[in-house]
């Protein structure tokens, strides 16, 4: 794992009527680290997500990927220069078979030049990709209709949708939640294998365990303001980032 | 002088006649393309009533402005109600009726009509000859926003809207019925366009291409101003009102719709949401 | 005490599940029932003028044509792109006027002022929404309204282009074979070729737009330029018969601007089935001739057909098409609940 900083979020702000979204949030992401953001509801963490990719517009700060600045640009530029997030609420095409799915991000710009300029057999493509999430290919199951999937199924089908366009940043929207036990195992050791990778990570979850056993670093939001970044140990000693997730924590 | 006080005549006619507009859109979100039309529909009634079955003239116009409103209100409660939700479907259902409308009254009212002015009467104001039926066009605008503002303000129906307005889902949560209030605001949208037709139809002739014209009117300065804010509404219509007088004035009469045209396009290409919009142009759902 | 309800139930008939994938080659009586309806259709299409009485209903034919391309058009961009587009007059006016103006003052016969007009047009159109496309679907369903109008207007006003009277005494068509056949021919190709596009990989780019437009966003596609491409479709196929109606009487005016051409697709899309593609021009193939019959009163026929939209938007908004293909795939029994 390298120190070079692959993504840099230089006080960012959003208001939204009079509530502060997001309130001058500053971070630096290292490239093939996991970044864990966590916090409780409302803390303003998808908020960061949407204006860290471009999907809502920043009153102030900027964003900087790989020394660019990528403040201004439209959310689909953000991704295909290989910044990726996932999406909480996930509409994926139900009456459609699982690998059908990923022709629309195989179907991309970034897509196409990772294969080298030639269009090539997407489903095949997407069938390889869904196998490296994790559906069996031998039980059929990347040939089942999304409407049958279960929950942890989809979210790695939503996770394949990015690595449908080899992206150097995933930021996942809570991925963890609403899953089993053994989904959410299964999951962990998914994420690793990204890391393993050199894909970088940012995870925005609730479920503090599973997400200290993977974070290198993490950081707390509260009220839309960063309260506390580092190891997980040294933050959840905060006393801060104990008051503000009073009550919160499920296990 | 004179292009000044035209032009808040102006103003004030483009304000009367997009209010309801945005009203109903403002609360129930609902394009109501069949504006022109019951705009129209009350001023056909009112000669109807006048002129076919001799009632005075204040009952006339009183009568057509409750039967619009009846009307707008039974569009919503059979047709409106059916495709609520489907953006596309709104759209086109609202304009099927409101084209099946207003061709309907091109058949059937065929040749020249027109609505006696209230007080017949020309006037100097500031040095300006004016007719008497535009300062009641002047008054008639400020009271509908009065009547408007303090409704919206001080009582519990037009709290609701209002609250409908603001959340739908919050207000539904409080027990306000979404449907009812969408009645509400059809009813009084399409009764205050009643009131716009009557008080300004009498300037000139009733005709079903008018009809036309202020749905566009309506629409544009929805946009201009943002959709669905009524403050909006109002620098949206002084906009154009000054706009078009001033094109009138300087360039040719015959650019006075293409100038509020232009307009609609300029403001989407600029600055989409309107000077005052309170909605997302682009198309964010996050 | 037992309860009798029942509800119904809808399944797949045997031969529909059969004729799935590779299956639907093992035997004739598959392959009759994917491709008979088909067929049925090319078929039709193609007989009709021949089997019309008189040539007063062939010229039916003809503007029932543009009907329901304008109609195709739009049920492509509503239903697959997510599209709602109100200005079927808009393509018309362009189209027509392009090859109007270049058949009087270019001199160029109809076999160039055609495809020119559908592409110049299709150009034209294309640049004039495209401010809105990045806009939510009411800015457009807008624009297109207004655009007709005001052309209208303007072309009135500059005395531009024959101003009111139009431009008349341009070239026509050599028969009237080759009116009809045109219309046709240009609809099969348009229908089959729109099919084939919507299957495609593309297809489902689109239909992402429509559904799910941030996920099409989030993995790196730039929407607006889809979209433009489809509306140049959608353009492309209502300027040519634009173009064709021009040439069709020779003469092109302000009329080509009327909101017949908006209105009437709309309903046929209404009528037809949303969404079938096909559906559509089914619809235009009804009501078309239906409004020539009902030609004695007028303007009163644009009541009839936005009466009948609406009515078919309340009751029955899955349309014709959608109820045929429902019997024909399906069937259904009673059974207890």
């Amino acid at each position: 794992m390298s120190k070079e900083t692959i993504l840099r979020v230089r006080e960012v702000s959003k208001s939204f009527g009079g509530v502060k979204a997001v309130d001058n949030v500053s971070f630096d992401l290292a490239k093939g680290e996991i970044l864990g953001i966590i916090g409780p509801n409302g803390s303003g963490k998808t908020t960061l997500i949407n204006l860290i990719t471009g999907f809502v517009k920043k009153d102030s700060g900027e964003v900087f990927f790989k020394d660019r600045n990528i403040s201004k640009l439209p959310p689909h530029r953000i991704a295909d220069l290989g910044v990726t997030r996932t999406f909480q609420i996930m509409r994926p095409y139900y009456t459609l078979p699982a690998f059908k799915n990923l022709i629309v991000p195989l179907y991309s710009p970034r897509a196409r030049r990772g294969a080298g300029g030639g269009l090539g057999d997407r489903d095949a493509v997407a069938i390889d990709l869904l196998e490296e999430v994790g559906f069996e290919r031998d039980a059929h199951v990347p040939y089942k209709l999304a409407s049958t999937l279960p929950l942890g199924y989809l979210k790695r089908l939503e996770l394949s949708r990015c690595l449908a366009l080899k992206p150097e940043v995933v930021i996942g929207d809570e991925v963890f939640s609403g899953l089993s036990m053994a989904e959410i195992a299964s999951m962990v050791r998914l994420m690793e294998k990204l890391q393993m990778r050199g894909i970088t990570l940012i995870m925005v979850e609730h479920r503090l365990r599973e997400l200290f056993m993977l974070a290198n670093r993490v950081m707390v939001m509260n009220f839309g303001k960063k309260i506390a970044e580092g190891v997980p140990g040294e933050v959840m000693g905060s006393k801060e980032v104990r008051e503000a997730y009073l009550g919160t924590e499920e296990g | 002088m004179s292009t000044l006080i035209y032009g808040i005549v102006n103003s004030l006619i483009f304000l009367l006649i997009a209010v309801g507009f945005t009203l109903v859109y403002g609360v129930s979100r609902l394009p109501n393309f069949a504006h022109g039309a019951l705009y129209i529909l009350t001023g056909f009634m009112t000669w109807v009533f006048l002129n076919t079955l001799g009632l005075p003239y204040a009952l006339s116009i009183v009568l057509s402005i409750i039967i619009t409103a009846l009307v707008g209100a039974v569009i919503y409660r059979f047709i409106f109600i059916r495709v609520r939700g489907m953006e596309a479907s709104e759209i086109i259902a609202s304009f099927a009726i409101g084209l099946a409308i207003m061709e309907g009254l091109r058949r059937g009212f065929a040749g020249q009509f027109a609505i006696p002015e209230f007080i017949d009467e020309m006037v100097v104001i500031f040095g300006v000859p004016i007719h008497m039926q535009r300062l009641i066009i002047i008054g008639v605008a400020l009271v509908v926003v009065a009547f408007l503002w303090i409704f919206t303000h001080y009582t519990k129906i037009g709290l609701a809207l209002r609250a409908i307005a603001q959340h739908e889902r919050a207000a539904m949560m409080l027990g306000i019925d979404s449907d009812l209030t969408a009645i509400v605001s059809l009813a009084l949208g399409s009764a205050v366009a009643g009131v716009a037709a009557v008080a300004i139809l009498p300037l000139g002739l009733i005709t079903v291409d008018t009809g036309y014209n202020v749905l566009t009117y309506a629409i544009a300065v929805s946009i201009v101003g943002g959709l669905g804010s009524w403050t909006g509404a109002v620098i949206g219509a002084f906009v154009l009102g000054f706009g078009q007088i001033l094109t009138a004035r300087f360039i040719g009469p015959q650019w006075q719709m293409v100038v509020v045209f232009g307009a609609i396009i300029v403001v989407l290409l600029v600055r989409p949401s309107g000077l005052f919009g309170k909605q997302k142009e682009l198309e964010e759902r996050v | 005490m037992e309860s009798t309800a029942r509800r119904k139930e809808r399944l797949d008939r045997g031969i529909k599940v059969r004729t799935s994938g590779i299956y639907s080659v093992s035997s004739l009586r598959e392959i009759a029932y994917l491709v008979v309806p088909r067929a049925v259709l090319i078929l039709g299409l193609l007989i009709l003028p021949l089997v019309l009485p008189n040539r007063y209903w062939q010229r039916v034919i003809c503007r029932t044509g543009v009907i329901a391309l304008l109609a195709l058009g739009f049920d492509f961009l509503a239903d697959y792109v997510g599209i709602i587009s109100l200005g079927g007059a808009l393509f018309i006016g362009v189209g027509g006027y392009v090859a109007g103006v270049s058949n009087a003052w270019l001199g160029l016969p109809p076999a160039l002022t055609i495809p020119i007009a559908t592409l110049v047009g299709a150009v034209i159109c294309t640049l004039l929404l495209l401010p809105c496309l990045p806009l939510r679907g009411i800015y457009f369903a807008i624009i297109t309204l207004m655009y007709p109008l005001v052309l209208h207007r303007i072309i009135e006003a500059l005395h531009i282009f024959g101003g009111t009277e139009g431009i008349s005494g341009l070239a026509t068509f050599p028969n009237i074979w080759v009116d009809q056949y045109l219309v046709i021919v240009v609809i099969l190709v348009a229908l089959f070729g729109l099919r084939r596009l919507v299957n495609e990989d593309i297809g489902l780019v689109l239909h992402g737009i429509k559904d799910n437009d941030q996920a099409v966003r989030a993995s790196g596609m730039n929407i607006t330029w889809y979209k433009a491409r489809a509306v140049f479709i959608t353009a492309a196929i209502g300027c040519f018969a634009g173009a064709y109606l021009t040439h069709l009487y020779g003469l092109v005016g302000i009329s080509m601007f009327s909101l017949d051409f908006s209105i009437l697709p709309i309903a046929a899309f209404v009528v037809g089935g949303p969404g079938t593609l096909v559906g559509p021009v089914l619809g235009a193939f009804i009501l078309t001739p239906l409004t020539e019959v009902l030609r004695e009163i007028g303007t009163l026929r644009i009541v009839v057909y936005c009466l009948v939209l609406v009515a078919f938007i309340v009751f029955k908004p899955e349309g014709l098409m959608k109820y045929f293909q429902r019997k024909y795939h399906q069937f259904e029994r009673w059974i207890k609940v």
